[in-house]
């Protein structure tokens, strides 16, 4: 008699433990909620490496080409932070690209939710203007698949 | 300076050149009684209107993509003074709309790349004009006095400002002989994609630089071809087959506060 109420207690458990997991796959298809942040997809077909790349490196990557365009004066353009404007702009309002100052920049969706300042616009322009034609317009080469990978050919490639 | 073993009329039958660094004083008083033999030569052919035509764009050569800005190239302006008219802005104008700056109703510090100085000689009255910037030295005393080495001079010889690393010290301002350097005050929106500046730095002409690499002229040089008296040159000061070597070769040409041993890019005739 013990044995099966403690048998039952079990299937109710197990049953119970199903229905909250397929309630949480079912969540999960429904996409992410509501707080998260959704940058708006820029116009090309892809970005110039992998998307979890880019959120994760973005930021390494700038420094790097800022340094080689400064200072070298190479412009390769494809960690060009005028690229990146020029492709993830967002339109407001009156049909013209905004600046930072409106929270739908596409820098900003996810700045402000991280709460990361970033002053690349107290100097850079926020939004696409008339273009250098050392503006490197080629379709953007795939990235090899791990990052560490990654980031080592993208240095060895400064190293000239 | 290095003699240029090429340089035509420097260089004698036995293979010596003459040199922009004299080792000692006499050869130095050699040159000088040269380059003044030289300056009234280049005197007689002005006025008989022969020489100085062509004054203007010269098209720099474009580097390939992702190569870096070599030393073999010193970039230079030459400007002569008698082709700059007082009064003639346009080479103001025109980098105020290239690079983006312009008044913000505070005159005594909105920023300046560029600037006409009129001249007068107080003996006789007599004025010229001239366009003043960012001379490009090659011994820049703003590189030399950088406490985090944001000003700095790129290999082919173009004084730049690293806003990146820029703290706003202002040293170099205080360090340059030319009052070429402007802090930004105010907040500043709306820059060219590819001329960045804002608040808190210091800032100088920079020569166009991104013209430079794209293979164009400096804005203010093209102005003044097409709009202005055609007074200035741009070109590579090492190259003995540009335009600007040559006439610099040929003619005397001043460079300001020349006594300072910074070795300006940006030389001037008619001064």
């Amino acid at each position: 008699m013990r044995h099966a109420v403690v048998r039952h207690i079990r299937t109710i458990a197990t049953l119970l433990l199903a229905a909250a997991l397929m309630l949480s796959v079912a969540t999960a298809r429904a996409g992410p909620p509501d707080w998260l942040p959704k940058p708006a997809r820029g116009k090309g077909e892809k970005c110039v490496a992998d998307t979890g790349w880019m959120r994760r490196n973005h930021m390494t990557a700038l420094m790097h080409q800022r340094d080689a365009t400064v200072h070298e004066g190479i412009h390769t353009g494809r960690f060009s932070l005028e690229r990146c404007i020029e492709c993830h702009a967002v339109n407001g309002a009156d049909g013209k690209p905004v600046t930072i100052a409106n929270p739908k920049h596409f820098c900003r969706t996810c700045h402000d939710y991280a709460a990361v300042q970033i002053d690349c616009f107290d100097c850079h322009a926020s939004r696409p203007g008339p273009k250098a034609a050392t503006t490197n317009n080629a379709a953007p080469e795939r990235f090899a698949k791990t990052d560490a990978a990654v980031l080592a050919q993208y240095l060895r490639s400064l190293e000239r | 300076m290095s003699c240029r073993s090429n340089s035509g009329a420097g260089c004698g039958r036995s293979g010596e050149c003459e040199c922009a660094t004299a080792t000692s004083d006499a050869v130095d008083n050699a040159r000088r009684t040269f380059l003044r033999g030289a300056a009234a030569m280049t005197v007689t052919t002005l006025a008989a209107g022969v020489t100085l035509y062509g004054f203007g764009a010269e098209p720099a050569a474009a580097r390939a993509t992702g190569e870096k800005a070599s030393s073999k190239v010193r970039w230079g302006l030459l400007i002569d003074a008698s082709k700059c008219s007082d009064g003639c802005t346009a080479c103001v104008s025109a980098c105020q709309s290239e690079n983006g700056w312009h008044d913000t109703g505070h005159p005594t510090t909105d920023a300046q790349w560029i600037r006409k100085l009129t001249v007068k000689d107080p003996n006789t009255g007599a004025t010229f004009s001239l366009p003043m910037m960012c001379q490009h030295c090659a011994k820049p005393p703003c590189v030399d006095v950088c406490p985090t080495g944001a000003s700095f001079r790129r290999a082919d010889g173009i004084v730049l400002v690293d806003k990146h690393i820029c703290i706003g010290c202002r040293y170099c301002m205080m360090a340059c002989p030319y009052k070429a350097r402007s802090f930004i005050h105010e907040p500043v929106d709306d820059q060219k994609p590819y001329a960045p500046r804002g608040r808190g730095t210091v800032e100088s002409c920079t020569l166009c630089v991104h013209r430079v690499d794209e293979g164009r002229t400096p804005a203010c040089v093209e102005a003044c071809n097409d709009t202005g008296g055609g007074a200035m040159l741009f070109g590579d000061l090492n190259d003995s087959s540009s335009e600007i070597a040559k006439r610099v070769a040929a003619y005397r040409t001043t460079r300001i506060r020349d006594d300072l041993g910074t070795d300006p890019g940006v030389r001037y005739v008619n001064i």
